[in-house]
């Protein structure tokens, strides 16, 4: 699904990490874990795109995304749900619309019943907020709103970055269900956050492997964290 | 389909829902369509003014052009004689179509706004005036003049190139500065949008980001963006063509004898031409703002 090949990176000063080579494979449940500041953010904006990589090549879908041309990197990430750690959304429109965004810009509003959207509205618990504008919303409202969006077009992929930062445990729990079950349905799913609780409780569930991001590189930690 | 076709497909058919992912931002739109509108009355004026030289061109090229007078100074008693002569030489050139000798009444009518009516010519030693109506092809100047001197020693031709000359190249400047004023007028359009379309993508940079994250394309991005700003361009051109249009139908009506700024009115063509117009601004706004987002947005990665 997406491959880092000896994949290096570096805002202009030192390295954030070097010579990084992972395979995340289709149907699998990562967690991706370290400190703050080790570059959980920069790893997950190289995996779509959003940043390419100084050095090494990282392939989407089997295809390297530097030699990927515009319109071919917007149909990418129709194929993968990104949350990410600073949530955006139009601040024009409800909370509804910017949920079903990904499906409005896709041309794809009719594949959309009603009623899955309320269901999706009820699980991230945001039903009666629709209609209110994200500025109203709360930070975990906004983290929740943002992995509806995430999820709605049913991507092969999700991509989130501390997901649960702002919600209490029991939301948390929910979020990681709704995350299991996408896994469960063979989506590759890959959350970054330093909860290690979130990830004690998420091998319960699923067979997660923990992605430890340190000085040293990206490393799949042991069975024990 | 190429790009831009399918972009104005959009820009026409498109879904207008498209357009709600970019918030109204009013300050941009009710500049771009004061501008247009102001931009487009003035436009007005510059094809009027453009349409009206070149009439008054085509009218003053046909009337002097075919009308030359010859004047004959001789004795009064060698005159009569040689307005014959004159006549005769005329009679044979050819492209003449009418020859004709002044009557004493209509020479005095002539000279009356210089002398006075009740002047008595008949005592006075002045030119007898021929006056000719040349075909479509015209004469030979040169050799009519050169024949005269041969035969009618004291016969001056005069076919008015003195005259006509300079005043067909200050209406040829006139209709250039018109058609210059417009071109002007259209590259401010097009600037102006380009500014507008550069102001609104970076006033919008996190809906840009956020659209880019869900995975929009560039053509998506720009269509609200482009739409929004050339229908606006095209609404506020028409809006100032009409009320050029009007202002020009009200102005007074001179009388058409009192020269250069009677012209300034449309006919047939110009009202087209005006209503043409706002298809014009239309198109300009379209490129320029296709362009100028073209550019940013392969800036913002
Ligand atoms: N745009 C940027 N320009 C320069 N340096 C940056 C930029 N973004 C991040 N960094 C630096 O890169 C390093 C890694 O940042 P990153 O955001 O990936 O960390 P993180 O693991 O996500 O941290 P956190 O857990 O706090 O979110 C940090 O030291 C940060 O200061
Ligand atoms: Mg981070």
């Amino acid at each position: 699904m997406i491959e880092l090949d000896a994949v290096a990176y570096s805002y202009g000063g030192g390295e954030i990490f070097s010579d990084v080579s992972v395979n995340l494979e289709q149907g699998s449940f990562y967690f991706l874990t370290g400190p703050s500041g080790a570059g959980k953010t920069t790893f997950l904006k190289l995996c779509y795109g959003g940043l390419l990589p100084t050095a090494g090549h990282v392939r989407v879908f089997g295809a390297k995304v530097c030699s990927l041309e515009r319109d071919q990197v917007a149909m990418m990430r129709r194929k993968i749900g990104i949350v990410q750690q600073d949530v955006q959304f139009l601040d024009h429109l409800p909370v509804s619309d910017n949920i079903v965004l990904p499906l409005t810009i896709s041309d794809r509003n009719s594949d959309l019943a009603a009623p899955d959207l309320d269901d999706l509205m009820n699980w991230v618990g945001l039903t009666d907020r629709a209609r209110g504008l994200p500025e109203e919303l709360s930070g975990g409202e906004r983290q929740r709103a943002a992995l509806a969006r995430a999820v709605i077009m049913s991507p092969d992929i999700v991509l989130a970055d501390e997901p649960t930062g702002n919600v209490d445990w029991e939301m948390s729990k929910r979020l990681l269900y709704l995350l299991t079950e996408l896994n469960q349905m063979g989506k590759t799913v890959l959350i970054a956050t330093h909860d290690l609780s979130l990830i004690r409780a998420a091998k319960a569930q699923v067979q997660a492997r923990v992605l430890r991001i340190s000085k040293r590189g990206v490393h799949l930690a042991g069975a024990n964290l | 389909m190429t790009p831009v076709l399918s972009l104005l497909r959009n820009l026409i058919f498109g879904d207008i829902r498209a357009d709600s992912v970019v918030p109204p931002s009013g300050f941009t739109n009710q500049l771009t369509l004061f501008i247009s509108g102001a931009m487009a009355f003035l436009a007005v004026f510059g094809l009027a003014l453009s349409l009206a030289s070149g009439r008054l061109a085509t009218k003053w090229n046909n009337e002097l052009a075919r009308t030359a007078t010859i004047r004959i100074i001789a004795p009064p008693d060698q005159l009569a004689g040689k307005t014959e002569a004159t006549l005769k030489v005329l009679q044979t050139t050819s492209g003449v179509a009418e020859a004709r000798a002044l009557t004493g009444v209509e020479q005095q009518a002539l000279l009356a706004p210089w002398l006075g009516h009740d002047l008595r010519l008949d005592l006075l030693p002045l030119p007898q005036l021929v006056e000719i109506i040349s075909e479509k092809v015209g004469f030979d100047a040169t050799g009519l003049r050169l024949r005269l001197l041969a035969e009618v020693p004291g016969a001056i031709l005069d076919n008015h190139d003195r005259l006509r000359l300079p005043l067909l190249d200050a209406v040829f400047r006139m209709q250039l500065l018109g058609w210059g004023v417009l071109v002007l007028i259209f590259a401010v359009v097009a600037a102006m949008v380009t500014l507008g379309t550069n102001v609104s993508l970076a006033a919008n940079a996190q809906v840009v980001n956020v659209l880019r994250l869900l995975g929009a394309t560039d053509s998506y991005i720009k269509q609200a963006f482009v739409r929004r700003l050339t229908i606006k361009t095209f609404v506020g051109s028409t809006l100032g063509i009409l009320l050029g249009l009007l202002t020009i139908w009200a102005m007074p009506s001179v009388d058409k004898s009192h020269g250069f700024l009677s012209g300034i009115e449309l006919q047939g063509e110009g009202w087209i031409i005006s209503l043409l117009l706002p298809f014009v601004f239309g198109v300009v706004a379209f490129v320029a703002t296709v362009n100028a987002a073209n550019q940013v947005l392969r800036k913002i990665s």
